[in-house]
């Protein structure tokens, strides 16, 4: 007679992961669990690119450009790449689409369940460990050309303001300061973001610091896209504050968008910094 | 070696099953209403640690009376059940009938499994659909019974006052408050020897959530605090407190030898 039970593994008092959950029973339905053969498996799939993230008073913003490129070939153009991690925190992740995506899934599960389990949300700190163990998972595949490199951020309850964690490959996690950037642009947008960053922006003012930002990245690196004007297709950002997270509309980024384009057909580089000193001149 | 006694498979099942529905009897009661906005939970539960009423999956709740060890073993399989099933698929293919079964099969297969102690529980998996009609309370007893309840469905303690109570003033599609204040009430409600009292539970020793279609999210359960209890129960005169609910079976008695026990396998 076969027991049409539950499985004993189910009904087992113990870990609150989901992860360590499937490792143990269903290994095959972790991204990161694949053995490849050797050689680089880098120009197989789609890439995604550049993500950025800033602070401000009472919250955070999180954006990301839409490209996903295959070598020269942009693969799409109206990928998304930044998601919910859970209410009161955002994820967003550069590198290898496919993988990236189902880590991302993967994440908000485990976030989800730990919180249905335990009763009790994981606190900012323990979420942004259990991303660097998710990406450790990878690092097999990363060393094959297939990395993903996330980017964590959420509101810190316990403390009362935003945060911003960076990682590497190996599930190297590192918390930033102020603002930070990741992915092919990354360069440009730091760079943009260090002469507009000021530690008195509001919550418009910190999306379209990511805006501007986005645009220099794209500016500069192949691999993200800029504004698309004509097909109205623009960055997507997230805002988390004490109240939790949302999307922003996308009738609200357009609008804000097109004072980003307008600015630059005055002044293509975009905004001034003062030369010197920290007066306001925007 | 002593000669096992031969008991009949029918007094066999009785007595597990009378094992069973006292330890289920002990604890107090759970009432699962439904209202216009999707599926209301509430019990006596002055702990506010260990809860009866939990999130499983987007729409789904689970309720449970009974064993504290087995229902919270059955909530954590049903949450990696759902998660699992939601991960590997997609979210809306997580459903609640699908949790019913599995539930069913397992406590049918522990009560009518010799070896096994039957559990002590009783279960409610409540799902929230878009419209009211969709929304389904599924009753699951301690041998892997499945119903499926309409309207609203009590279980554990003295259920049958508690129903009767609801039974003469549940109203269909009412709002949060007002079916809120019936459960509450019905909760309240107990006889005694043809003595009817009605007991203003206090707001602190209620446990209450809702499945809410109305929720903006796709997780549609939500507790509801104390304060936010205070505000939709309103003023309800005195409140009491119940007698402590004791864990441990009753006292002894001539017939029942060795019920003081922990709880074991019902005699083969």
């Amino acid at each position: 007679m076969t027991d049409a039970r539950i499985p004993a593994a189910f009904m087992q008092p113990g870990t609150s992961s989901f992860s360590d959950f499937l490792s143990e029973n269903a290994p095959d339905l972790l991204p990161a669990r694949k053995s490849l053969p050797a050689g680089s498996a880098a120009d197989l799939a789609p890439h995604g690119t550049t993500i950025v993230a800033a602070t401000f008073q009472g919250g955070l913003v999180m954006a990301g450009d839409r490209r996903a490129t295959m070598g020269n070939v942009i693969a799409q153009r109206d990928i998304d790449k930044v998601f919910p991690a859970d209410e009161f925190s955002v994820v967003g992740i550069a590198g290898t689409a496919g993988l990236a995506v189902e880590m991302v899934r993967l994440f908000q599960v485990e976030l989800e369940h730990y919180e249905k389990i335990e009763g009790s949300i994981l606190s900012l700190d323990g979420k942004a460990n259990r991303l660097s163990a998710l990406i450790r998972a990878n690092l097999g595949m990363a060393m094959q050309g297939l990395a993903v490199v996330p980017m964590f951020a959420g509101f810190d309850l316990d403390r009362g303001h935003g945060r911003i964690f960076g990682y590497d490959v190996t599930g190297g996690r590192h918390e930033e300061t102020h603002f930070f950037t990741v992915g092919s642009g990354s360069l440009f947008a730091r760079g943009a973001m260090k002469k507009l960053y000021r530690e008195d922006l509001t919550e418009r003012d910190c999306v379209t610091l990511a805006l501007q930002a986005l645009y220099d990245a794209a500016d500069d690196d192949s691999a993200t896209g800029g504004p698309d004007l004509t097909r109205r297709i623009f960055p997507v950002i997230h805002v988390v504050t004490a109240d939790g997270g949302r999307k922003l509309p996308e009738d609200e980024i357009a609008a804000l968008a097109d004072e980003v384009v307008a600015g630059r057909m005055q002044r293509p580089d975009g905004p001034n910094a003062p030369l010197l000193g920290t007066e306001d001149a925007r | 070696m002593s000669m096992p006694f031969y008991v009949s498979p029918e007094q066999l099942m009785k007595d597990r099953a009378d094992f069973a529905r006292k330890g289920i009897a002990r604890g107090r009661s759970l009432a699962a209403v439904q209202y216009a906005d999707g599926v209301l939970l509430v019990t006596e539960n002055p702990s506010q640690a260990l809860h009866k009423i939990s999130e499983i999956y987007d729409r789904i709740a689970f309720a449970a009376v009974g064993r504290y060890n087995e229902f919270e073993n059955l909530r954590i399989a049903g949450v990696r059940l759902a998660d699992m099933r939601g991960y590997s698929y997609d979210r809306r293919d997580v459903t609640g009938r699908g949790l019913a079964n599995a539930y069913a099969q397992t406590l049918g297969t522990i009560f009518s499994s010799g070896g096994e102690k039957p559990y002590e529980v009783e279960i409610f998996v409540a799902e929230v659909g878009s419209l009211p009609e969709e929304d389904q309370v599924y009753r699951l007893t301690y041998e892997g019974r499945v119903a499926d309840e309409h309207g609203y469905a009590v279980m554990g303690g003295d259920a049958e006052t508690v129903s009767s109570y609801l039974a003469e003033h549940y109203v269909e599609g009412a709002g949060l408050a007002d079916a809120l204040a019936v459960a509450v009430a019905a909760l309240g409600h107990s006889t005694d020897g043809g003595q009817t009292t009605d007991r203003v539970i206090p707001v602190g020793d209620l446990e209450v959530a809702v499945l809410d279609r109305t929720r903006t999210q796709p997780r549609k359960f939500a507790r509801i605090r104390p304060a936010r209890l205070e505000e939709l129960l309103g003023d309800r005169g005195p409140e009491e407190h119940a007698a402590p609910e004791t864990d441990a079976p009753p006292a002894p008695t001539a017939d029942e030898p060795g019920s003081g026990e922990p709880p074991v396998a019902p005699p083969l």
